[in-house]
């Protein structure tokens, strides 16, 4: 209703001044960039602070700690607890098991393969899902039947378990396609499995926000212009999915972390001696009653960008969806006022 | 010009336009059990510079006429002539060129503009995509335009949700224009507004029609409105056209009982002249 009179400012930055309004928000927006900024600088850390690799092994070194010499792994095996800043920065958060190795610089690299691997799947997901549901939704008919059909077929499938099969098979024998070749150790391999499985979650939403879209006028003014299906679907149709897209992208990158530390834990995710926050946590349970800390540090980090990005999701959706909360609100207000409608004035206004 | 032009046909001809939609029903594989007749055997002709009001009560099919005419739904059969040249059934590339000279207003001015497109690219768009201007000449055009439909050029950055439902109106009105059409379809243009904006938008509509030349097809439910703007009215229910004359001659003397019906419902601002015709013409 309240009109601003300012010019240009368009649907973008009022969704931004939205966002920024919400300060719980902004604040886990702020940690996740912590966690980005904190899985980026492993190379550093490893160079300059560790002096060691990710997979280097230490099982039979020793290290200066006061002065004081100490084992890294002892000889009844139990690995080196935290030492902060006593040795250098070496074996800042101790060892990871009999391997001895630094457990700092494993979850700094195992967050970027998490990371990375939640980022690129949702990504492919994503832009799969669109594809797909715009195709549906605009072309309807049998292209529409296709698609859904055969998307409502991967979501019945027990995800977890053929994500499971598939991800053995893949991290076993790799995968060869004509041109796509995958080495059993590739990381694609995970991110191939989630991105599948993900689409239908993505792209059932989305199909019916383009059935609605393709009723409005707005479409038949741009067919009746001259415009073909392509120039409709990705120039008249796609930017009004663009709310909807950022925000299934955010929830959809912890979704993925969420599988691929699944698929880890169980070994059909990230394969050793590479780290991702999954496998760690599987190599940090066999110790867990004597070094409980390398099976939660993983989790942690994992609970709280999961945490982070839904937060974030969520206020994205709020700050880019205005009417649909307006819509709450008035039926809100609605009731408080007994049910009688006075100012029931449209949403769009 | 074009060499398939009739110089001596009308702008537009509609013969016989049927649109039939299919109900389907099946368990795998659909039937179609009916069908709805949402136009069934329409004709009329517009000239070249007139307007044709088509009125009927909503879902006498007027809308689906004028979506067969343009060629946004296909036609069940029947025949659409433009400038003497048949436009049903030819390919989207073929039509692409005709599509010029015809264009559409629509009815509802909050669905009919993209929300996430400024201004300058909604009314810009269908010269940019009929290749006609670029650049800073797109700019000026599409300014020029937006000052004559009663707009400011500052508006050109905007985005439509900054307007009331007649600026979006005249928005959608600078659309339909910025091809320089010859014929241009309303599709109820102004029934989704308020009643002092109505007279606004269908005053600027007779002024652009004397400017540009336009051709209109008018399709309204309210008769009032109809005639204050058509040189010549075909009623419409179920389907089918009732009854077609000039505009006073329909509106004075109507033969058919629908449209008896349809002036009556005119409302009449005065309550006492009101109260005199329900009384007089109801049994």
């Amino acid at each position: 209703m309240s009109t601003e009179p300012s010019a240009e400012r368009g649907p973008w930055s009022l969704a931004l001044r939205r966002f920024l309004r919400n300060r719980l928000a902004v604040a886990f927006l702020g940690l996740f960039v912590l966690i980005v900024l904190f899985v980026l600088a492993a190379p550093l850390w490893a160079d300059n602070v560790a002096h060691t690799g990710p997979n280097e092994e230490h099982t039979v070194e020793q290290i200066t700690v006061d002065g004081e010499k100490k084992d890294v792994v002892t000889p009844e095996g139990k690995p080196i607890g935290p030492q902060w800043f006593g040795a250098d920065g070496k074996f800042f958060l101790g060892a990871d098991g009999r391997l001895g190795r630094d457990e700092m610089v494993r979850l700094m690299y195992g967050g970027r393969t998490s990371l990375q691997i939640g980022i690129t799947a949702a990504l492919i997901a994503t832009i799969l899902a669109v594809v797909l549901a715009l195709l549906a939704g605009y072309f309807r008919g049998w292209v529409d039947g296709l698609i859904a059909r055969t998307l409502d077929t991967i979501w019945s499938l027990p995800v977890f378990l053929i994500g499971l099969a598939l991800g053995i098979a893949l991290a076993v024998g790799g995968l060869k396609i004509g041109p796509l070749e995958l080495s059993s150790g590739s990381i694609w391999n995970p991110i191939l499995v989630i991105s599948i499985f993900t689409v239908p979650y993505i792209a059932r939403p989305i199909r019916g926000q383009v059935l609605a879209l393709s009723e409005k006028e707005f479409v038949e003014a741009a067919v009746a212009q001259g415009a073909g299906p392509v120039r409709v679907m990705f120039s008249e149709i796609l930017p009004n999915l663009a709310s909807t897209i950022i925000v299934f992208f955010t929830l959809m990158i912890a979704n993925s972390m969420l599988f691929e530390a699944g698929l880890s834990f169980l070994g059909a995710g990230v394969q050793p001696p590479n780290s991702s926050w999954g496998t760690m946590i599987t190599v940090g349970v066999e110790l867990l009653n004597i070094q409980p800390l390398l099976a939660i540090l993983p989790g942690l980090m994992i609970m709280l960008t999961v945490l982070a990005l839904n937060i974030v999701g969520d206020a994205l959706r709020d700050a880019l969806d205005p009417r649909g909360k307006a819509r709450m609100d008035a039926a809100l207000e609605f009731e408080a006022q007994g049910g009688i409608a006075t100012g029931q004035q449209g949403a769009t206004a | 010009m074009r060499d398939s032009t009739n110089p001596g046909a009308p702008l537009l001809e509609v013969t016989d336009l049927v649109k039939h939609f299919p109900i389907k029903r099946g368990i795998l594989i659909d039937r179609e059990v009916d069908q709805v007749r949402a136009v069934d055997g329409v004709s009329f002709r517009v000239e070249q510079g007139e307007t044709l009001g088509l009125v009927g009560e909503s879902g006498s099919g007027k809308s689906t006429a004028c979506r067969a005419v343009l060629q946004l739904i296909k036609p069940t059969s029947g025949s659409v002539r433009f400038e003497g040249r048949e436009i049903s059934g030819i390919g989207r590339r073929e039509m692409r060129p005709l599509r010029r000279e015809m264009q559409m207003i629509f009815q509802d001015p909050y669905a009919s503009l993209n929300p996430r497109k400024r201004i300058g690219q909604i009314v810009g768009d269908p010269l940019k995509r009929q290749g006609i201007a670029s650049g800073s000449e797109l700019r000026r055009q599409v300014q020029e335009l937006l000052e004559r439909v009663g707009l400011s050029s500052e508006h050109y950055n905007r985005f439509p949700h900054e307007f009331s439902g007649g600026q979006r109106q005249r928005i959608g009105i600078a659309r339909a224009l910025s091809l320089k059409p010859k014929l241009v379809i309303c599709d109820e243009p102004v029934s989704a507004l308020d009643v002092s904006i109505q007279a606004q938008i269908v005053n600027l509509l007779d002024d652009l029609q004397d400017e540009f030349g336009l051709a209109y097809l008018f399709v309204a439910h309210d008769i009032g409105v109809v005639r204050h703007i058509s040189d010549r009215i075909a009623v419409m229910n179920e389907g089918k056209i009732v009854e077609q004359g000039s505009a006073d001659q329909v509106c004075e003397n109507p033969q058919d009982e629908y449209t008896k019906k349809l002036l009556a419902a005119v409302p009449i601002p005065d309550p006492r002249e009101s109260r005199e015709r329900h009384s007089g013409s109801v049994q």
